[in-house]
Protein backbone atom coordinates (compact mmCIF):
# COMPACT_ATOMS: atom_id res chain seq x y z
CA UNK A 1 0.00 0.00 0.00
CA UNK A 2 1.24 3.22 -0.82
CA UNK A 3 1.85 5.84 1.76
CA UNK A 4 0.96 9.81 2.67
CA UNK A 5 4.31 12.01 3.09
CA UNK A 6 3.89 15.19 4.43
CA UNK A 7 6.97 17.66 3.89
CA UNK A 8 7.43 19.60 7.20
CA UNK A 9 6.99 23.10 6.61
CA UNK A 10 10.35 24.70 7.56
CA UNK A 11 10.22 28.73 8.18
CA UNK A 12 13.87 30.27 9.11
CA UNK A 13 15.39 27.04 10.42
CA UNK A 14 12.22 25.39 12.50
CA UNK A 15 8.95 23.59 11.66
CA UNK A 16 6.25 25.87 11.30
CA UNK A 17 3.04 24.95 12.84
CA UNK A 18 1.28 24.82 9.73
CA UNK A 19 2.49 21.29 9.53
CA UNK A 20 0.17 20.26 11.73
CA UNK A 21 -2.82 20.88 9.35
CA UNK A 22 -0.71 19.28 6.80
CA UNK A 23 -1.13 16.52 8.92
CA UNK A 24 -4.57 16.67 9.32
CA UNK A 25 -5.23 17.14 5.36
CA UNK A 26 -3.06 14.02 4.52
CA UNK A 27 -5.62 11.84 6.85
CA UNK A 28 -8.23 12.89 4.89
CA UNK A 29 -6.13 11.15 1.93
CA UNK A 30 -7.14 8.36 4.17
CA UNK A 31 -4.06 7.39 6.29
CA UNK A 32 -1.38 8.56 8.89
CA UNK A 33 0.95 10.18 7.30
CA UNK A 34 4.84 9.78 7.36
CA UNK A 35 6.10 13.46 8.05
CA UNK A 36 9.48 14.45 6.29
CA UNK A 37 11.51 17.21 8.10
CA UNK A 38 14.01 18.82 5.73
CA UNK A 39 16.96 20.08 8.16
CA UNK A 40 20.34 20.42 8.92
CA UNK A 41 20.26 19.46 12.31
CA UNK A 42 18.26 16.24 13.20
CA UNK A 43 16.94 18.33 16.14
CA UNK A 44 14.85 20.67 14.02
CA UNK A 45 12.74 17.43 13.83
CA UNK A 46 11.64 17.30 17.40
CA UNK A 47 9.28 20.58 16.55
CA UNK A 48 6.56 17.63 14.52
CA UNK A 49 7.32 14.79 16.91
CA UNK A 50 4.71 16.99 19.48
CA UNK A 51 1.84 16.67 16.76
CA UNK A 52 0.37 14.16 16.37
CA UNK A 53 -1.45 11.50 13.84
CA UNK A 54 1.94 10.65 11.98
CA UNK A 55 2.83 7.61 11.35
CA UNK A 56 6.81 8.32 11.31
CA UNK A 57 8.91 11.32 11.28
CA UNK A 58 12.56 11.25 9.09
CA UNK A 59 14.65 13.88 9.83
CA UNK A 60 16.02 14.34 6.42
CA UNK A 61 19.21 15.58 6.95
CA UNK A 62 21.68 18.19 4.25
CA UNK A 63 23.69 20.33 4.35
CA UNK A 64 21.21 21.17 0.93
CA UNK A 65 18.75 22.43 3.32
CA UNK A 66 20.84 25.34 4.32
CA UNK A 67 19.51 27.59 1.87
CA UNK A 68 16.74 27.11 -0.33
CA UNK A 69 17.35 25.55 -3.57
CA UNK A 70 14.39 23.88 -5.78
CA UNK A 71 16.84 21.44 -7.25
CA UNK A 72 18.72 20.47 -4.28
CA UNK A 73 15.95 20.49 -1.95
CA UNK A 74 13.67 18.62 -4.95
CA UNK A 75 16.65 15.66 -5.39
CA UNK A 76 16.97 15.53 -1.25
CA UNK A 77 13.32 14.74 -0.68
CA UNK A 78 12.78 12.96 -3.58
CA UNK A 79 15.15 10.62 -2.32
CA UNK A 80 13.95 9.74 1.40
CA UNK A 81 10.25 10.31 0.52
CA UNK A 82 8.15 6.37 -0.05
CA UNK A 83 6.19 6.60 -2.61
CA UNK A 84 2.52 7.91 -2.47
CA UNK A 85 0.74 11.37 -2.51
CA UNK A 86 2.15 13.71 -1.15
CA UNK A 87 1.18 17.04 0.52
CA UNK A 88 3.11 20.22 1.12
CA UNK A 89 2.04 23.66 2.52
CA UNK A 90 0.77 26.59 -0.12
CA UNK A 91 3.77 28.92 0.81
CA UNK A 92 5.67 30.30 -2.49
CA UNK A 93 8.48 28.22 -1.76
CA UNK A 94 6.84 25.03 -0.87
CA UNK A 95 4.79 25.53 -4.18
CA UNK A 96 7.98 25.27 -6.21
CA UNK A 97 9.78 22.24 -4.26
CA UNK A 98 5.94 20.85 -4.64
CA UNK A 99 6.21 21.43 -8.63
CA UNK A 100 9.58 20.31 -8.96
CA UNK A 101 9.04 17.13 -6.47
CA UNK A 102 6.46 16.27 -9.07
CA UNK A 103 8.09 16.83 -12.09
CA UNK A 104 10.69 14.41 -10.50
CA UNK A 105 8.25 11.80 -10.39
CA UNK A 106 6.78 11.97 -13.35
CA UNK A 107 3.35 12.96 -11.68
CA UNK A 108 1.28 16.17 -11.19
CA UNK A 109 0.81 18.74 -8.59
CA UNK A 110 -2.29 20.43 -7.36
CA UNK A 111 -1.52 23.95 -5.86
CA UNK A 112 -3.55 25.79 -3.28
CA UNK A 113 -5.64 22.58 -2.09
CA UNK A 114 -8.96 23.87 0.13
CA UNK A 115 -10.92 21.09 0.87
CA UNK A 116 -10.07 17.08 0.38
CA UNK A 117 -12.92 14.66 -0.16
CA UNK A 118 -11.87 11.46 -1.06
CA UNK A 119 -9.57 11.72 -3.80
CA UNK A 120 -11.49 14.53 -5.03
CA UNK A 121 -9.64 18.04 -4.51
CA UNK A 122 -11.01 21.85 -4.55
CA UNK A 123 -8.80 24.54 -5.52
CA UNK A 124 -9.65 27.82 -5.87
CA UNK A 125 -9.26 29.18 -9.87
CA UNK A 126 -9.47 32.43 -11.61
CA UNK A 127 -8.03 34.10 -8.42
CA UNK A 128 -10.46 32.83 -6.40
CA UNK A 129 -13.56 33.68 -8.59
CA UNK A 130 -14.55 30.30 -9.22
CA UNK A 131 -13.60 26.71 -7.41
CA UNK A 132 -12.37 23.73 -9.35
CA UNK A 133 -12.92 20.16 -7.99
CA UNK A 134 -10.37 17.50 -9.63
CA UNK A 135 -10.11 13.78 -9.11
CA UNK A 136 -6.81 12.14 -8.61
CA UNK A 137 -6.65 9.13 -10.47
CA UNK A 138 -2.54 8.49 -9.50
CA UNK A 139 0.06 9.62 -7.45
CA UNK A 140 0.41 13.53 -6.50
CA UNK A 141 1.80 16.02 -5.27
CA UNK A 142 -0.65 18.57 -3.57
CA UNK A 143 -0.09 21.81 -1.35
CA UNK A 144 -2.62 23.13 1.03
CA UNK A 145 -3.33 26.80 1.99
CA UNK A 146 -2.57 27.25 5.23
CA UNK A 147 -5.44 28.30 7.83
CA UNK A 148 -7.87 25.98 6.03
CA UNK A 149 -7.81 22.54 7.50
CA UNK A 150 -7.71 21.93 11.50
CA UNK A 151 -4.44 21.69 12.99
CA UNK A 152 -3.92 18.03 14.53
CA UNK A 153 -3.87 18.28 17.90
CA UNK A 154 -0.50 18.40 20.04
CA UNK A 155 0.67 15.95 22.45
CA UNK A 156 1.42 13.42 20.43
CA UNK A 157 5.26 11.68 21.13
CA UNK A 158 5.92 10.10 17.37
CA UNK A 159 8.93 8.63 17.09
CA UNK A 160 12.20 10.15 14.57
CA UNK A 161 14.40 8.42 12.12
CA UNK A 162 16.89 10.63 11.12
CA UNK A 163 18.16 9.83 8.05
CA UNK A 164 21.04 11.33 5.81
CA UNK A 165 20.42 12.58 1.81
CA UNK A 166 21.94 15.25 -0.41
CA UNK A 167 21.47 16.11 -3.82
CA UNK A 168 22.97 18.61 -6.34
CA UNK A 169 22.27 22.34 -5.78
CA UNK A 170 21.67 24.02 -8.62
CA UNK A 171 21.45 27.96 -7.41
CA UNK A 172 23.74 29.27 -4.96
CA UNK A 173 22.69 32.89 -2.24
CA UNK A 174 25.03 35.51 -2.67
CA UNK A 175 23.44 37.24 -0.36
CA UNK A 176 20.36 37.90 2.09
CA UNK A 177 19.29 41.57 2.13
CA UNK A 178 17.40 42.25 4.94
CA UNK A 179 14.05 43.97 5.43
CA UNK A 180 14.85 47.46 6.83
CA UNK A 181 12.28 47.14 9.60
CA UNK A 182 11.84 43.68 11.48
CA UNK A 183 7.82 43.83 10.64
CA UNK A 184 6.78 40.58 8.52
CA UNK A 185 5.90 40.95 5.17
CA UNK A 186 2.02 39.90 3.89
CA UNK A 187 2.74 36.58 2.26
CA UNK A 188 4.53 35.31 6.23
CA UNK A 189 1.75 37.38 8.50
CA UNK A 190 -1.68 35.74 10.12
CA UNK A 191 -2.66 38.79 10.82
CA UNK A 192 -2.60 41.77 7.82
CA UNK A 193 -3.93 45.64 8.06
CA UNK A 194 -3.71 47.35 4.34
CA UNK A 195 -3.82 50.39 3.26
CA UNK A 196 -5.35 51.82 0.09
CA UNK A 197 -5.80 55.19 -1.87
CA UNK A 198 -8.41 56.55 0.78
CA UNK A 199 -5.43 56.55 3.32
CA UNK A 200 -4.72 60.10 1.43
CA UNK A 201 -0.87 60.05 1.87
CA UNK A 202 2.03 57.97 2.58
CA UNK A 203 2.71 59.30 5.94
CA UNK A 204 -0.72 58.21 7.27
CA UNK A 205 0.71 54.42 7.16
CA UNK A 206 2.04 55.05 10.23
CA UNK A 207 -1.59 54.51 11.87
CA UNK A 208 -1.61 51.34 9.89
CA UNK A 209 1.99 50.34 11.03
CA UNK A 210 1.39 51.33 14.95
CA UNK A 211 -1.80 49.10 14.54
CA UNK A 212 0.28 46.29 13.43
CA UNK A 213 3.01 46.47 15.85
CA UNK A 214 0.22 46.02 18.29
CA UNK A 215 -1.18 42.92 16.75
CA UNK A 216 2.54 41.67 15.31
CA UNK A 217 0.63 41.77 12.46
CA UNK A 218 2.14 42.95 8.68
CA UNK A 219 0.81 46.07 6.64
CA UNK A 220 0.04 45.84 3.12
CA UNK A 221 -1.68 47.98 0.41
CA UNK A 222 -3.76 48.09 -2.54
CA UNK A 223 -2.18 48.66 -6.02
CA UNK A 224 -3.67 51.71 -6.08
CA UNK A 225 -1.54 53.01 -2.94
CA UNK A 226 2.08 51.35 -4.36
CA UNK A 227 1.38 53.14 -7.73
CA UNK A 228 0.95 56.31 -6.32
CA UNK A 229 3.41 56.52 -3.54
CA UNK A 230 6.50 55.64 -3.99
CA UNK A 231 7.12 54.93 -0.54
CA UNK A 232 5.06 52.36 -0.51
CA UNK A 233 6.78 49.00 -2.15
CA UNK A 234 5.27 46.51 -4.43
CA UNK A 235 6.30 43.99 -1.84
CA UNK A 236 3.16 45.30 0.18
CA UNK A 237 1.08 44.88 -2.54
CA UNK A 238 -1.87 42.45 -1.98
CA UNK A 239 -3.65 41.22 -4.83
CA UNK A 240 -4.01 40.06 -8.38
CA UNK A 241 -0.39 41.36 -9.30
CA UNK A 242 0.90 41.38 -6.09
CA UNK A 243 0.53 38.65 -2.87
CA UNK A 244 -1.98 35.98 -2.42
CA UNK A 245 -2.56 35.85 1.28
CA UNK A 246 -4.07 33.82 3.37
CA UNK A 247 -4.31 35.48 6.62
CA UNK A 248 -6.66 34.32 9.68
CA UNK A 249 -7.53 38.64 9.83
CA UNK A 250 -7.57 40.77 7.08
CA UNK A 251 -8.16 44.50 7.75
CA UNK A 252 -8.85 46.45 4.55
CA UNK A 253 -8.44 50.80 5.17
CA UNK A 254 -9.13 52.57 2.75
CA UNK A 255 -9.47 50.44 -0.34
CA UNK A 256 -12.85 49.82 -2.39
CA UNK A 257 -12.22 45.91 -2.95
CA UNK A 258 -11.52 46.04 -6.32
CA UNK A 259 -11.82 42.44 -7.98
CA UNK A 260 -7.94 42.78 -8.39
CA UNK A 261 -7.34 43.34 -4.99
CA UNK A 262 -10.31 40.76 -3.70
CA UNK A 263 -7.84 38.14 -5.87
CA UNK A 264 -5.34 38.19 -3.20
CA UNK A 265 -7.29 38.65 -0.08
CA UNK A 266 -10.69 36.94 -0.30
CA UNK A 267 -9.89 33.59 1.25
CA UNK A 268 -9.01 35.00 4.06
CA UNK A 269 -10.64 33.69 7.00
CA UNK A 270 -12.12 36.67 8.71
CA UNK A 271 -12.25 40.35 7.00
CA UNK A 272 -12.80 43.51 8.34
CA UNK A 273 -13.44 46.53 6.30
CA UNK A 274 -13.13 50.25 7.02
CA UNK A 275 -14.44 52.84 4.40
CA UNK A 276 -15.92 55.86 4.05
CA UNK A 277 -18.29 54.57 1.52
CA UNK A 278 -21.26 52.08 2.63
CA UNK A 279 -21.16 51.21 -1.02
CA UNK A 280 -17.81 49.97 -1.25
CA UNK A 281 -17.78 46.61 -3.13
CA UNK A 282 -14.88 45.30 -0.39
CA UNK A 283 -18.44 45.87 2.39
CA UNK A 284 -19.73 42.44 0.59
CA UNK A 285 -16.94 40.35 1.29
CA UNK A 286 -16.67 41.84 4.74
CA UNK A 287 -17.24 39.64 8.41
CA UNK A 288 -16.95 43.16 10.07
CA UNK A 289 -17.68 46.24 8.32
CA UNK A 290 -17.43 50.01 9.50
CA UNK A 291 -18.86 52.94 7.26
CA UNK A 292 -16.65 55.58 9.17
CA UNK A 293 -13.46 57.35 7.63
CA UNK A 294 -10.11 55.94 9.09
CA UNK A 295 -9.14 59.29 10.84
CA UNK A 296 -12.30 58.23 12.91
CA UNK A 297 -11.94 54.52 13.01
CA UNK A 298 -8.31 53.93 13.52
CA UNK A 299 -7.74 55.87 16.46
CA UNK A 300 -10.35 54.09 18.52
CA UNK A 301 -9.36 50.37 16.92
CA UNK A 302 -5.66 51.21 18.29
CA UNK A 303 -6.61 52.05 21.57
CA UNK A 304 -9.00 49.86 22.00
CA UNK A 305 -6.26 46.94 20.50
CA UNK A 306 -3.52 48.41 22.69
CA UNK A 307 -5.94 47.92 26.33
CA UNK A 308 -6.55 44.35 25.14
CA UNK A 309 -3.36 43.01 24.22
CA UNK A 310 -1.59 44.97 27.03
CA UNK B 1 24.01 34.81 -28.67
CA UNK B 2 21.28 33.27 -26.85
CA UNK B 3 18.48 31.55 -27.69
CA UNK B 4 15.82 32.82 -25.37
CA UNK B 5 11.96 31.06 -24.41
CA UNK B 6 9.22 33.11 -22.90
CA UNK B 7 5.99 30.78 -22.39
CA UNK B 8 3.17 32.95 -22.54
CA UNK B 9 -0.71 31.73 -21.92
CA UNK B 10 -3.98 33.37 -22.80
CA UNK B 11 -6.34 33.54 -19.42
CA UNK B 12 -9.70 35.26 -19.33
CA UNK B 13 -9.27 39.07 -18.64
CA UNK B 14 -8.71 39.58 -14.56
CA UNK B 15 -11.94 41.95 -14.66
CA UNK B 16 -14.11 39.14 -16.79
CA UNK B 17 -16.66 38.21 -14.69
CA UNK B 18 -16.37 34.41 -14.13
CA UNK B 19 -19.60 32.20 -14.84
CA UNK B 20 -20.88 28.81 -14.64
CA UNK B 21 -23.00 26.61 -17.43
CA UNK B 22 -24.13 23.87 -15.61
CA UNK B 23 -21.09 22.48 -13.29
CA UNK B 24 -18.54 24.32 -15.70
CA UNK B 25 -17.15 27.30 -16.32
CA UNK B 26 -18.59 28.75 -19.34
CA UNK B 27 -15.93 31.39 -20.75
CA UNK B 28 -17.57 32.19 -24.19
CA UNK B 29 -18.45 35.32 -23.62
CA UNK B 30 -15.18 36.15 -21.62
CA UNK B 31 -11.91 38.49 -23.13
CA UNK B 32 -8.82 36.81 -23.35
CA UNK B 33 -5.39 38.08 -22.65
CA UNK B 34 -1.91 37.45 -21.63
CA UNK B 35 -1.79 36.25 -18.66
CA UNK B 36 -0.48 39.06 -16.45
CA UNK B 37 2.43 37.97 -15.06
CA UNK B 38 3.76 36.72 -18.75
CA UNK B 39 3.90 40.55 -19.37
CA UNK B 40 6.72 40.56 -17.28
CA UNK B 41 8.29 37.45 -18.40
CA UNK B 42 8.48 38.49 -21.71
CA UNK B 43 9.81 42.35 -21.02
CA UNK B 44 12.90 40.50 -18.84
CA UNK B 45 12.79 38.23 -22.24
CA UNK B 46 13.83 41.24 -24.32
CA UNK B 47 15.70 42.63 -21.45
CA UNK B 48 17.97 39.70 -21.70
CA UNK B 49 18.15 39.97 -25.57
CA UNK B 50 19.25 43.48 -24.89
CA UNK B 51 21.87 42.40 -22.90
CA UNK B 52 23.41 39.55 -24.26
CA UNK B 53 22.49 39.20 -27.76
CA UNK B 54 20.15 36.37 -29.51
CA UNK B 55 16.76 35.57 -30.16
CA UNK B 56 13.33 35.24 -28.39
CA UNK B 57 11.06 32.48 -28.98
CA UNK B 58 7.66 32.83 -27.51
CA UNK B 59 5.44 29.47 -26.88
CA UNK B 60 2.09 28.92 -25.84
CA UNK B 61 0.52 25.47 -25.59
CA UNK B 62 -3.23 25.89 -27.02
CA UNK B 63 -5.54 25.85 -29.24
CA UNK B 64 -5.65 28.09 -32.59
CA UNK B 65 -7.69 30.54 -30.36
CA UNK B 66 -4.87 31.34 -28.02
CA UNK B 67 -2.58 32.26 -31.59
CA UNK B 68 -3.86 35.88 -30.37
CA UNK B 69 -1.55 35.86 -27.25
CA UNK B 70 1.48 35.11 -29.67
CA UNK B 71 0.72 37.85 -32.17
CA UNK B 72 0.49 40.09 -28.82
CA UNK B 73 4.02 38.60 -27.75
CA UNK B 74 5.06 39.64 -31.60
CA UNK B 75 3.91 43.31 -31.39
CA UNK B 76 6.10 43.54 -27.98
CA UNK B 77 9.24 42.54 -29.88
CA UNK B 78 9.58 38.33 -29.78
CA UNK B 79 11.32 37.09 -32.55
CA UNK B 80 9.60 34.09 -33.44
CA UNK B 81 6.19 32.15 -32.35
CA UNK B 82 5.32 29.36 -31.74
CA UNK B 83 1.79 27.55 -30.55
CA UNK B 84 2.07 23.61 -29.42
CA UNK B 85 -1.13 22.10 -30.31
CA UNK B 86 -3.75 20.99 -28.20
CA UNK B 87 -7.28 21.37 -27.21
CA UNK B 88 -7.40 19.10 -24.14
CA UNK B 89 -7.04 20.61 -20.37
CA UNK B 90 -3.82 18.94 -19.50
CA UNK B 91 -2.43 18.43 -15.89
CA UNK B 92 0.63 19.43 -14.42
CA UNK B 93 2.54 16.55 -15.58
CA UNK B 94 1.09 16.37 -19.22
CA UNK B 95 1.68 20.00 -19.95
CA UNK B 96 5.41 20.19 -19.06
CA UNK B 97 5.67 16.93 -20.83
CA UNK B 98 4.90 18.39 -23.89
CA UNK B 99 7.02 21.58 -23.12
CA UNK B 100 10.06 19.88 -22.06
CA UNK B 101 10.24 18.19 -25.51
CA UNK B 102 9.71 21.34 -27.57
CA UNK B 103 11.96 23.32 -25.41
CA UNK B 104 14.51 20.41 -25.50
CA UNK B 105 14.39 20.14 -29.64
CA UNK B 106 15.64 24.42 -29.65
CA UNK B 107 18.78 24.07 -28.03
CA UNK B 108 17.86 26.92 -25.32
CA UNK B 109 19.79 28.76 -23.38
CA UNK B 110 16.70 30.06 -20.56
CA UNK B 111 12.91 29.78 -20.34
CA UNK B 112 11.20 32.87 -18.63
CA UNK B 113 7.70 32.48 -17.67
CA UNK B 114 5.07 34.17 -15.07
CA UNK B 115 5.13 33.14 -11.52
CA UNK B 116 1.50 31.71 -11.92
CA UNK B 117 -1.22 31.36 -14.53
CA UNK B 118 -3.72 34.17 -13.51
CA UNK B 119 -6.64 31.04 -14.25
CA UNK B 120 -4.52 27.97 -12.28
CA UNK B 121 -2.87 30.56 -9.90
CA UNK B 122 -0.70 27.43 -9.85
CA UNK B 123 2.65 28.41 -10.05
CA UNK B 124 3.90 25.06 -11.20
CA UNK B 125 4.77 25.36 -14.77
CA UNK B 126 8.37 26.85 -14.13
CA UNK B 127 10.09 25.08 -11.42
CA UNK B 128 8.48 21.59 -13.26
CA UNK B 129 9.74 22.66 -16.62
CA UNK B 130 13.39 22.86 -14.93
CA UNK B 131 13.49 19.56 -13.05
CA UNK B 132 12.12 18.11 -15.89
CA UNK B 133 14.92 19.76 -18.65
CA UNK B 134 17.40 18.92 -15.49
CA UNK B 135 18.03 22.92 -15.35
CA UNK B 136 18.38 25.34 -12.48
CA UNK B 137 15.41 27.37 -11.29
CA UNK B 138 14.18 30.44 -9.42
CA UNK B 139 10.61 31.42 -9.02
CA UNK B 140 8.70 34.97 -8.22
CA UNK B 141 11.90 36.81 -9.58
CA UNK B 142 11.54 40.30 -8.69
CA UNK B 143 14.54 41.45 -10.83
CA UNK B 144 17.22 40.06 -13.27
CA UNK B 145 20.48 41.12 -14.02
CA UNK B 146 22.54 39.20 -17.17
CA UNK B 147 25.77 38.21 -17.40
CA UNK B 148 27.60 34.79 -17.74
CA UNK B 149 25.41 33.39 -15.05
CA UNK B 150 21.97 35.19 -14.19
CA UNK B 151 22.03 37.34 -11.04
CA UNK B 152 18.02 36.94 -9.65
CA UNK B 153 16.61 38.23 -6.85
CA UNK B 154 13.16 37.10 -5.16
CA UNK B 155 11.45 37.47 -1.72
CA UNK B 156 12.84 35.18 0.75
CA UNK B 157 11.92 34.73 4.54
CA UNK B 158 12.72 38.40 6.67
CA UNK B 159 13.61 40.08 3.33
CA UNK B 160 15.01 39.29 -0.35
CA UNK B 161 17.71 36.81 -1.49
CA UNK B 162 19.76 37.33 -4.21
CA UNK B 163 20.62 34.17 -6.64
CA UNK B 164 24.00 32.89 -8.95
CA UNK B 165 22.01 31.00 -11.22
CA UNK B 166 23.46 29.26 -13.94
CA UNK B 167 22.17 28.78 -16.96
CA UNK B 168 20.50 26.78 -18.81
CA UNK B 169 17.86 27.78 -15.97
CA UNK B 170 13.85 28.46 -15.87
CA UNK B 171 13.31 31.98 -14.45
CA UNK B 172 8.93 32.45 -13.08
CA UNK B 173 9.08 36.23 -13.32
CA UNK B 174 7.07 38.55 -10.67
CA UNK B 175 6.17 42.36 -11.03
CA UNK B 176 9.32 43.73 -8.78
CA UNK B 177 9.51 47.16 -10.08
CA UNK B 178 9.67 46.40 -14.09
CA UNK B 179 8.16 48.40 -16.11
CA UNK B 180 6.95 46.69 -19.02
CA UNK B 181 7.13 48.05 -23.08
CA UNK B 182 3.94 48.69 -24.98
CA UNK B 183 3.57 47.40 -28.75
CA UNK B 184 4.52 50.00 -30.99
CA UNK B 185 2.76 50.48 -34.81
CA UNK B 186 5.72 48.55 -36.34
CA UNK B 187 5.12 45.65 -34.33
CA UNK B 188 1.46 45.98 -34.19
CA UNK B 189 2.28 45.81 -38.33
CA UNK B 190 5.10 42.98 -38.15
CA UNK B 191 2.80 40.62 -35.99
CA UNK B 192 -0.56 40.68 -38.43
CA UNK B 193 1.79 39.34 -41.00
CA UNK B 194 3.51 36.70 -38.76
CA UNK B 195 3.32 32.98 -39.13
CA UNK B 196 2.67 31.17 -35.93
CA UNK B 197 4.66 28.13 -35.82
CA UNK B 198 2.41 25.08 -35.20
CA UNK B 199 3.88 21.81 -33.84
CA UNK B 200 1.84 19.34 -32.29
CA UNK B 201 3.78 16.82 -29.42
CA UNK B 202 1.93 13.59 -27.81
CA UNK B 203 0.85 14.33 -24.58
CA UNK B 204 0.42 11.81 -21.92
CA UNK B 205 -2.56 10.89 -20.32
CA UNK B 206 -3.68 13.19 -17.72
CA UNK B 207 -3.99 11.39 -13.90
CA UNK B 208 -5.43 15.01 -12.28
CA UNK B 209 -9.20 15.34 -14.13
CA UNK B 210 -11.34 17.90 -14.10
CA UNK B 211 -15.10 17.13 -12.06
CA UNK B 212 -16.52 19.86 -11.81
CA UNK B 213 -16.43 23.85 -11.50
CA UNK B 214 -18.17 25.56 -9.19
CA UNK B 215 -19.01 29.07 -7.63
CA UNK B 216 -17.09 29.98 -4.30
CA UNK B 217 -18.68 29.35 -0.99
CA UNK B 218 -20.97 32.53 -0.57
CA UNK B 219 -19.88 34.06 2.77
CA UNK B 220 -22.55 34.61 5.43
CA UNK B 221 -23.62 38.48 5.13
CA UNK B 222 -21.35 40.33 7.75
CA UNK B 223 -22.20 42.74 10.46
CA UNK B 224 -21.94 46.23 9.56
CA UNK B 225 -21.60 49.58 11.47
CA UNK B 226 -21.74 53.00 11.72
CA UNK B 227 -19.07 55.34 12.65
CA UNK B 228 -15.58 54.85 13.81
CA UNK B 229 -16.78 54.57 17.59
CA UNK B 230 -18.01 51.31 16.46
CA UNK B 231 -14.48 50.11 16.18
CA UNK B 232 -14.29 49.53 19.49
CA UNK B 233 -17.05 46.96 19.49
CA UNK B 234 -14.84 44.71 16.41
CA UNK B 235 -12.00 44.87 18.16
CA UNK B 236 -13.66 43.08 21.25
CA UNK B 237 -15.50 40.76 18.42
CA UNK B 238 -12.33 39.96 16.73
CA UNK B 239 -11.10 38.51 20.07
CA UNK B 240 -14.44 36.80 21.33
CA UNK B 241 -16.52 36.00 18.49
CA UNK B 242 -13.50 35.44 15.66
CA UNK B 243 -10.94 34.06 17.74
CA UNK B 244 -8.11 35.91 15.75
CA UNK B 245 -6.48 38.18 18.07
C1 LIG C 1 -4.30 43.72 -14.52
C2 LIG C 1 -4.61 44.44 -13.24
C3 LIG C 1 -3.99 44.00 -12.08
C4 LIG C 1 -4.28 44.64 -10.86
N1 LIG C 1 -3.68 44.14 -9.73
C5 LIG C 1 -4.00 44.69 -8.54
C6 LIG C 1 -3.44 44.19 -7.32
O1 LIG C 1 -2.62 43.27 -7.32
N2 LIG C 1 -3.82 44.74 -6.16
C7 LIG C 1 -4.71 45.78 -6.09
O2 LIG C 1 -5.01 46.23 -4.97
N3 LIG C 1 -5.22 46.30 -7.21
C8 LIG C 1 -4.88 45.80 -8.44
N4 LIG C 1 -5.39 46.35 -9.56
C9 LIG C 1 -6.07 47.67 -9.45
C10 LIG C 1 -7.50 47.60 -9.00
O3 LIG C 1 -8.33 47.46 -10.14
C11 LIG C 1 -7.90 48.90 -8.25
O4 LIG C 1 -7.63 50.01 -9.08
C12 LIG C 1 -7.17 49.11 -6.93
O5 LIG C 1 -7.25 47.94 -6.13
C13 LIG C 1 -7.79 50.28 -6.19
O6 LIG C 1 -7.08 50.54 -5.02
P1 LIG C 1 -7.77 51.28 -3.79
O7 LIG C 1 -8.94 50.48 -3.34
O8 LIG C 1 -6.72 51.59 -2.80
O9 LIG C 1 -8.20 52.67 -4.44
P2 LIG C 1 -9.61 53.26 -4.81
O10 LIG C 1 -10.36 52.34 -5.69
O11 LIG C 1 -9.36 54.64 -5.24
O12 LIG C 1 -10.42 53.27 -3.43
C14 LIG C 1 -10.12 54.09 -2.35
C15 LIG C 1 -11.18 53.82 -1.30
O13 LIG C 1 -10.87 54.57 -0.14
C16 LIG C 1 -12.08 55.08 0.40
N5 LIG C 1 -11.73 56.27 1.17
C17 LIG C 1 -11.36 57.49 0.72
N6 LIG C 1 -11.04 58.30 1.75
C18 LIG C 1 -11.23 57.58 2.88
C19 LIG C 1 -11.06 57.86 4.26
N7 LIG C 1 -10.64 59.05 4.69
N8 LIG C 1 -11.34 56.88 5.14
C20 LIG C 1 -11.78 55.65 4.73
N9 LIG C 1 -11.96 55.35 3.43
C21 LIG C 1 -11.66 56.29 2.52
C22 LIG C 1 -12.95 55.36 -0.79
O14 LIG C 1 -14.33 55.33 -0.42
C23 LIG C 1 -12.60 54.21 -1.72
O15 LIG C 1 -13.45 53.08 -1.56
C24 LIG C 1 -5.14 45.75 -10.81
C25 LIG C 1 -5.74 46.20 -11.97
C26 LIG C 1 -5.49 45.56 -13.18
C27 LIG C 1 -6.18 46.07 -14.42
N1 LIG D 1 -0.66 26.48 -21.66
C1 LIG D 1 0.43 27.24 -21.46
N2 LIG D 1 1.11 27.75 -22.52
C2 LIG D 1 2.21 28.52 -22.35
N3 LIG D 1 2.70 28.84 -21.15
C3 LIG D 1 2.07 28.38 -20.06
C4 LIG D 1 0.91 27.55 -20.14
N4 LIG D 1 0.52 27.25 -18.89
C5 LIG D 1 1.39 27.88 -18.07
N5 LIG D 1 2.32 28.55 -18.76
C6 LIG D 1 3.43 29.40 -18.25
O1 LIG D 1 3.69 29.03 -16.91
C7 LIG D 1 3.37 30.10 -16.02
C8 LIG D 1 2.81 29.58 -14.74
O2 LIG D 1 1.61 28.85 -14.98
P1 LIG D 1 0.95 27.96 -13.85
O3 LIG D 1 1.95 26.94 -13.47
O4 LIG D 1 -0.29 27.39 -14.47
O5 LIG D 1 0.64 28.90 -12.72
C9 LIG D 1 2.43 30.99 -16.81
O6 LIG D 1 2.47 32.32 -16.33
C10 LIG D 1 3.01 30.86 -18.21
O7 LIG D 1 4.17 31.65 -18.36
Amino acid sequence: MSETIVIAEIVKGAVHSTTAELITAAQALGSQPVVIVPCTDAGTADGASEMSGASRIIAAKSDVFANYDAAGWAAAIDAVAPSGVIVASASPQSKDLAARIAARRGISVVQDVVKIDGHNLTSPIYSGKAMQTVALSGDAVLTVRPNVFDAAPSGGSTEISVVDTTGDMATAVQEFMARASSRLDVAEANIIISGGRGMGSPDNFVHLESIADTLGAAVGASRAAVDTWESIPHSMQVGQTGKTVNPNLYIAVGISGAIQHLAGMRSSKYIVAINKDADAPIFQHADYGIVATWEEALPVLQSTLSSMMA
Amino acid sequence: MSNIIVLVKQVPDTNARIVLSGDRVDLSAVKKVMSPYDEFAVETALQHREANGGEVTAITVGDAGADKVLKDAKAIGVDHIVRIDSSESLDSNALQTVLASVVKSMNANVVYCGKSAADTGAGSTGPGLAERLGWASVSNSISVSFGEQLSVITPSAGGNARYNVPLPAVVSCDKGDMKVRKPNVKGIMQAKRAKVDVQTVDAPASTVSVVSHSMPPAKPAGKSYEGGAAAAEVAQLLRDEANVI
